[in-house]
């Protein structure tokens, strides 16, 4: 579905390009040995090499590299077995050597493209131009202090992936859909844990408009967003705001912008006149980044499966529809949830018990799937007992509840009330002869072609058994007696 | 005791001779005797040179001990020090202790050597005259015949010099970026080796020029240089740009001769401004080596007129980056100020000199949007053809020969005022820089003033023993046994 702003002068559509910054998971930084790990006490993780010491030199930590080599693999892009790495010089108190280590000239990974699935069901294509390794910056604190300013640099130097789309997204739904579509594949991989709250994923969003057929007109960047509905947001009130310009006959600036959630709206951060001059040049401190093409195949060998080749494999392998595998291929960890249950039960049966009643406990319960209290095998049982009719499908649903509060097994649940299904022909029949004695007017009713009272029979036989009569043993014995 | 070699020492040490503890103290009060007017420390470490020299004597007693065992040396004052202050020469690092050691300092406390302090140099290795330093200017010790002035020991690494030339240590440490070790040799009579770039870690060495900056031994003579270099070299995985080869006995290569050497002259380097004497001790060097059986041939190396320029865009280009780290945030001085970008400003006068903001200035200058591409891009390219220079050169020869400065060593107040001028120094030094190949300077003679001039041998990539072989033939041939006017034991 395209988006469309409808201004006075006519249509316009928006051109979105995204730089998104993912910080690599790693144990230690880019290009010294402090860890990486998220949080602690400020300048807790800080080598002097991070510090930017007299005679301090970077040396490249080859699991970032690899790291990098896999999340390229994963976007279906080429991989450069020669980069290179540049200074991008500015001064600032957080950066501590004065200059960020980046990939500017010569990346490690090149072209590429992602496949982003759209509310209606279509598909498109995204463009990946490039993805670059470089330095994250530290990180200034100014309301410590009335005057003055602190500095933790925990995360300076830590890696970060520098993913550049092409400006191929033409709505804020297509930039919501790249972003997760992206994050569910740094995911998979295990090179960024995408979580946008913590900042160890962050975008920058190029926006502008421009009438059908046009050439692109002048872009802003709106810097550092750092949620997916902030993302769409910013995307649409950007849009809003650069079609209000050029219909009321002005030019858009190029110039970098910051979003503001509360007021939703831009606002100007930097003219392009102020643009810092980075004074890029090659890193001479380092060696040109070469790695071998073995090496690289080695990486992919070992890449998980991706969710694209796992969604055809879940429908192929368990006849689950394009819809249902979209969900199940969502997480890995659901995946997985996924093909135990259907390997040890039944797959239909486990994708709708998944996707229905067991998700809606899970939201009910505020629990991810790595929290669930029932697991896949608990799961498993639950199904197995409606399979081989123990239970019917009402009162699994029961079942279902009492194992995410109770935290026991399906069977023994089972067995405590007393819910085993009747199957015992004798005792249906009983049921049934008595309810239809004990109704005698609606019998008639229904002897005289009232068809419709049948489920009436139904439902008070099973009301009778307290929910435990097989339903199609009900259904056909009444149907035999009926019949008489 | 007064005129001994570093080599010499080692084996009066070894045979138990001198103590380590006699040799050190000698050397502490040539320095208290001397170095008031020389200058050549920023800092003295007396007291743990003397504890260095007793646990020296402990292991020479049981005929143990590094290479250098007990031996007296100096460092230059950009290779950090554990524990003891290093100033790269500069106000903005004038209290800076760092807690860490530089891998070449370590590589030769590993082999025992005693350190008496750090000496003096060009504000962060800026300069071929001393006179750049925070800590004031070094002061050469030789002096003109009949003329008293105060002469410059050239630069950066002019404390290093000084000190070797005066007897105040047997060895120092030197950093050559442009030139830094062998024309300082030159003007004070020392000998003085550049090695191949990589060959020596520059981890904890505070930077000027990456790409160009390599740590080097300075020593009085080739044998004392050899076997500083052996403890100085090696790789290093803590800096990317070290080379993981093997480090040869140097020494070894010593006494190879040069029977058959073919020994380039290259044509660029002769020039009408050359002056004489310097152009006759040329035309000696080569005879002495023709005469021990070395083939003399004469070189082109083309793009040789665009080195200085070429390294002096490189250079700054580097060092206007590599010196933003100096911003008064985590170490060093900091002048407090009302706004961050105020106390940057304020912090980087107050700290850097004169020569240190001009060539931050101009690096900057070179590599803004709009003039990169006409300098700095240039300026790589042109490296490039010098490197290709030097390749092409050394498939037809094995070392080549130059003198290593254009002049003698000149007094302080003789200084040009144009900054170009002075940079025209290093004329002869900063190609081999640029290409990365090794070179070294030897004190060949002395001009009619009594000044030593230098000669220098470049060679191939990580051929130094090529040029130790070559250089100790012209050493043996020059026979330089002069001594400047202030030297160990000399009426000071």
């Amino acid at each position: 579905m395209s988006y469309r702003i409808e201004g006075a002068t006519g249509t316009w559509e928006i051109v979105v390009g995204l730089e998104v910054h993912a910080q690599v998971i790693s144990h230690a930084k880019l290009f010294s040995g402090a860890s990486a790990t998220y949080g602690g006490e400020p300048n807790m993780h800080v080598s002097l090499i991070d510090a930017g010491f007299p005679g301090m030199l970077p040396v490249i930590n080859a699991e970032c590299v690899a790291q990098a080599v896999r999340t390229g693999l994963g976007l279906n892009a080429t991989i450069h077995l020669e980069s290179r790495f540049d200074r991008k010089n500015y001064f600032y108190a957080d950066l501590p050597q004065g200059y960020q280590i980046s990939q500017f000239a010569h990346p490690i990974v090149g072209e590429g493209k992602v496949l982003v699935e759209l509310s209606d069901g279509t598909e498109r294509e995204i463009g990946i131009t490039r993805l670059h390794l470089e330095q994250d910056a530290g990180k200034s604190l100014h309301d410590q202090d009335p005057t003055r300013s602190f500095i933790d640099l925990n995360r300076a130097g830590v890696a970060l992936m520098e993913i550049v789309s092409e400006p191929d997204i033409r709505s804020p739904e297509e930039a919501g859909a790249y972003l997760r579509k992206l994050r569910q594949i740094l995911r998979y991989i295990g090179t960024c844990d995408g979580n946008m709250e913590e900042g160890s994923m962050r975008a920058d969003v190029n926006v502008s408009v421009r009438k059908a057929g046009e050439p692109f007109r002048t872009r802003c960047e709106i810097k550092n967003v750092n949620s997916i509905r902030f993302v769409m947001q910013s995307i649409e009130v950007e849009a809003q705001r650069q079609v209000e310009i050029w219909e009321a006959g002005g030019t858009v600036d190029q110039e970098t912008r910051l979003f503001d959630h509360a007021r939703g709206e831009t606002r100007s951060l930097r003219s392009k006149e102020d643009a810092h001059d980075y004074r890029y040049f090659p890193d001479p401190d380092l060696l040109p980044l070469v790695i071998e093409r073995e090496w690289v195949d080695a990486l992919r060998a070992a890449l998980p499966e991706l969710p694209e080749a796992k969604r055809s494999r879940l429908e192929a392998q368990y006849g689950v529809s394009r819809y249902e595998s979209g969900v199940l291929a969502a997480e890995q960890t659901v995946a997985d949830f996924y093909e135990q249950v259907a390997k040890a039960s039944d797959p239909k049966l486990a994708v709708n018990w998944m996707l229905g009643d067991f998700f809606a406990a899970l939201n009910r319960t505020g629990k991810s799937i790595e929290e669930s209290p029932v697991n896949a095998s608990g799961l498993s049982e639950l199904l197995a007992l409606i399979k081989d009719s123990t239970i019917n499908g009402k009162i699994a649903k029961e079942v279902l509840e009492d194992m995410f509060e109770t935290g026991e097994s399906a069977s023994a649940i089972v067995e405590r009330k007393g819910l085993r299904q009747v199957t015992d022909t004798g005792a249906i029949e009983s049921a049934i002869r008595d309810i239809l004695a004990a109704n005698a007017d609606k019998l008639a009713e229904y002897k005289s072609g009232k068809d419709k009272l049948f489920g009436f029979f139904v439902g008070q036989t099973m009301k009778a058994m307290k929910g435990k009569g097989n339903p199609a043993l009900v259904n056909e014995l009444l149907g035999k007696i009926l019949a008489e | 005791m007064r005129d001994m070699t570093l080599a010499a020492a080692r084996e009066a040490l070894a045979k138990r001779e001198i103590s380590a503890v006699e040799l050190v103290d000698h050397h502490i009060s040539t320095i208290e005797k001397l170095d008031g007017d020389i200058n050549a420390f920023i800092t003295t470490t007396p007291d743990q040179a003397r504890l260095a020299a007793k646990a020296a004597d402990e292991q020479l007693a049981k005929g143990e001990g590094g290479l250098l065992c007990g031996i007296p040396l100096g460092v230059k004052d950009l290779f950090c020090t554990d524990g003891t202050r290093t100033t790269a020469g500069s106000n903005i690092l004038r209290h800076f202790v760092p807690p860490y050691e530089s891998t070449v300092t370590a590589n030769l406390l590993k082999q025992d050597a005693v350190f008496l302090g750090k000496l003096n140099l060009d504000e962060f290795a800026m300069g071929s005259t001393n006179l750049t330093s925070a800590f004031g200017s070094v002061t050469n010790p030789w002096k003109r015949a009949g003329d008293d002035k105060k002469l410059v020991p050239g630069g950066s690494s002019g404390g290093s010099a000084a000190a070797v030339a005066s007897g105040m240590v047997l060895g120092a440490t030197g950093t050559d970026t442009g030139g830094s070790i062998r024309q300082p040799a030159s003007f004070c009579g020392i000998t003085g080796v550049k090695p191949t770039y990589g060959r020596c870690s520059r981890f904890g060495t505070i930077a000027f020029a990456s790409s160009l900056d390599q740590a080097g031994p300075m020593a009085r003579t080739l044998e004392d240089c050899a076997l500083m270099l052996e403890a100085m070299a090696g790789f290093d995985p803590k800096d990317s740009t070290s080379v993981d080869l093997a480090v040869p006995r140097y020494v070894d290569a010593l006494e190879r001769g040069v029977k058959g050497l073919k020994v380039g002259i290259p044509e660029e380097y002769r020039s009408e401004d050359l002056p004489a004497e310097i152009q006759a001790l040329w035309e000696q060097g080569i005879a002495w080596l023709r005469d021990a059986g070395a083939e003399t041939v004469k070189v082109s190396l083309p793009h040789t007129k665009y080195g200085l320029p070429t390294y002096y865009i490189a250079a700054l280009a580097e060092a206007s980056s590599n010196l933003a780290r100096y911003d008064g945030v985590r170490f060093g001085e900091r002048v407090p100020a009302d706004s961050l970008d105020m106390m940057y400003e304020a912090t980087r006068h107050a700290g850097f000199g004169e020569e240190v903001r001009r060539r931050i200035l101009m690096g900057t200058y070179v590599l803004s949007s709009g003039y990169y591409d006409a300098y700095y891009l240039r300026a790589q390219k042109i490296r490039t053809l010098i490197q290709r220079d030097f390749l092409s050169a050394f498939e037809k020869v094995d070392v080549l020969l130059t003198p290593t400065a254009p002049s003698a060593a000149f007094a302080h107040d003789e200084k040009p005022t144009d900054p170009v001028q002075v940079y025209l120094n290093d004329v002869f030094t900063v190609p081999a820089s640029l290409a990365g190949v090794p070179a070294l300077s030897l004190p060949a003679g002395l001009d009619s003033k009594g000044l030593p001039l230098g000669l220098q041998l470049i060679g191939r990539y990580f051929e130094e023993e090529t040029l130790f072989a070559a250089g100790r033939v012209m050493e043996k041939a020059a026979g330089f046994t002069h001594r400047p006017a202030l030297f160990a034991g000399s009426a000071a």
